[in-house]
């Protein structure tokens, strides 16, 4: 579905991404984990075309995104839920779920979009008319990711949906990307909570200063000497 | 009492036409982060629209702005594609030189074509007034108001209820986040200096008939909508609303209680206390 073919990228003269080579199948939650700085949100910058490569391919279902705007991706089914959740703070909830689905294909199924996303999240439904920008930091995270949906994504990107949440709330989180994905949505999770990602993932990569040094299924990482050691503290 | 009413009327009559370039320019710093010193230039070009349609056409001012408000916008918009979009991540002191020397291009110009000479619409309107209850008030000023105030009401439904104008606030809220949720940033400024640019054309006609036109009335009310946008909060399309009004009394009722002469000294000193004791402007946000 994804495939992501010897990306390379650098801010300036600091290169953060070294020949990554990443595949998402459809169906799949895919996450890729590593320390923070590994230049895990800089590849989904790349695939949602916020920043540009230097050099590389990036294909979704055959068809080129390195020739795309950020607006076209998401056209084309790929949705981020960005790192701090970057909510619109003047506008409600319901006015944020509308911008989820400002494209036009996702316009006919705003209704029908909006009570599925206040069934997954009834907190929304109670907070409707509340301001995004005054929300706590676990219902702002709620919205991102039902604003995200909204959109009708095929390929949803999540940019470390657990940062900043009370434990409870980050195994509640990891719970409804499980379900999300059971519902038919593919995911590619970026994450430092190795440990929760690991749990729900079909498959993982370990990214490691800008490099792809390890990878498998969710399990066998799980289980990994390295990984146990470098990220699980075990 | 009567006397201090009737400047408080006019106040607010010439108040909303001032939000009207406030607004516009407060549309356009939220969305692209760019201060428009071109604003006042740009209305001189609506007055001057409105002059040649009244001189020319015989169409009445304040008929005109049917063909002011879409022919300023896609002025408005093509300055955006043409210019402003290539300087949105430049340094401010750029962006700046930039919209100073299109205002220069554009009175300029105009001065070539139509020399430095005032020009005046005189209709049959012009210097006629409306008595309530013993107050008068100026007959095309409350004409404007009337139309200023439809107008104002429009924005604010498109900006409010609209894919459209919800898509320009999210773009001045979040810029990235926009772009994440399929928003075509690009065309959201264009739009946004489009609208801007079309307010200022429109309070541009709806002053043509009581204000002289001449090329360099740009830069006075450039400098007003500076002050009107900062005085209600960067960004901030309520506070710009409020902040036309507030300089609208401010200068209407100094003028009759000190002198003309010192109505600007009054409305740059309460600029001033606004900044000291709220920087943030009255609605104190920079978002719309």
């Amino acid at each position: 579905m994804l495939n992501i073919d010897k990306l390379n990228f650098s801010y300036g003269d600091l290169k953060v991404l070294w020949d990554i080579d990443l595949e998402v199948n459809e169906g799949e939650i895919v996450t890729v984990v590593g320390a923070n700085g590994a230049g895990k949100s800089t590849a989904l910058k790349n695939i949602s075309r916020l920043v540009k490569p230097d050099s590389g391919a990036i294909s979704f279902n055959g068809a080129d995104l390195t020739k795309l705007e950020s607006h076209q991706v998401v056209e084309q089914g790929i949705v981020q839920v960005p790192e701090g959740r970057k909510i619109f703070p003047e506008m409600t909830v319901r006015e944020n779920l509308r911008m989820g689905s400002f494209i036009q294909s996702a316009r006919k199924d705003r209704d029908a979009n909006m009570e599925r996303v206040f069934k997954l999240f009834p907190r929304l439904k109670e907070r409707e008319k509340q301001l995004g920008g005054t929300m706590s930091g676990g219902e702002q995270q709620m919205l991102a990711i039902a604003r995200g949906l909204m959109a009708n994504p095929r390929l949803l990107l999540m940019d470390e949906p657990s940062l900043g949440l009370s434990p409870l709330l980050v195994k509640n989180i990891f719970d409804i990307i499980a379900e999300i994905n059971r519902q038919g949505v593919t995911i590619l999770l970026v994450e430092q909570n190795v440990y929760q990602s690991l749990r729900i993932a079909h498959r993982a990569y370990v990214l490691e200063t800008g490099r792809v040094v390890l990878t498998g299924t969710g399990e066998a990482l799980l289980n990994d000497e390295h990984v146990k050691k470098a990220f699980l503290g075990m | 009492m009567t006397v201090f009413l009737q400047s408080l009327i006019s106040g607010i009559l010439i108040g909303g036409v001032y939000a009207l370039i406030g607004i516009g320019l407060t549309i356009i710093f939220g969305v692209m982060r760019v201060i428009n010193f071109a604003h006042g230039d740009i209305m001189m070009i609506g007055m001057y629209l409105t002059y040649n349609l009244f001189t020319l056409a015989g169409i009445d001012p304040f008929v005109s702005i049917l063909v002011t408000i879409p022919l300023m916008f896609l002025f408005g918009g093509f300055l955006q594609k043409l210019f402003i979009n290539r300087v949105l991540g430049a340094l401010p002191q750029n962006q700046i030189l930039l919209t100073i020397g299109l205002g220069l291009i554009m009175s300029n110009t105009m001065m070539l074509i139509y020399t430095s000479d005032y020009k005046i619409i005189s209709t049959s309107y012009s210097s006629s007034s409306i008595s309530v209850a013993g107050i008068s008030v100026s007959e095309p000023l409350a004409i404007s108001f009337i139309i200023t105030a439809a107008i104002t009401a429009m924005l604010y439904w498109f900006l409010i209820k609209t894919d459209t104008g919800q898509a320009i606030r999210a773009t001045a809220q979040d810029r990235e986040a926009a772009q994440l949720m399929g928003i075509n940033v690009k065309r959201m400024s264009i739009i946004a200096f489009g609208l801007g640019a079309s307010l200022a054309g429109t309070a541009g006609a709806l002053i043509s008939p009581t204000y002289y036109i001449f090329p360099q009335i740009g830069s006075t009310f450039t400098l007003k909508a500076f002050v009107i946008t900062v005085l209600g909060g960067m960004g901030s399309i309520v506070g710009a609303t409020l902040g036309g009004v507030v300089i609208g009394i401010a200068e209407s009722v100094s003028a009759v209680y000190i002198s003309s002469g010192w109505k600007d000294v009054v409305v740059f000193v309460l600029f001033l206390l606004v900044l000291l004791f709220k920087p943030s402007g009255l609605m104190g946000k920079s978002r719309m």
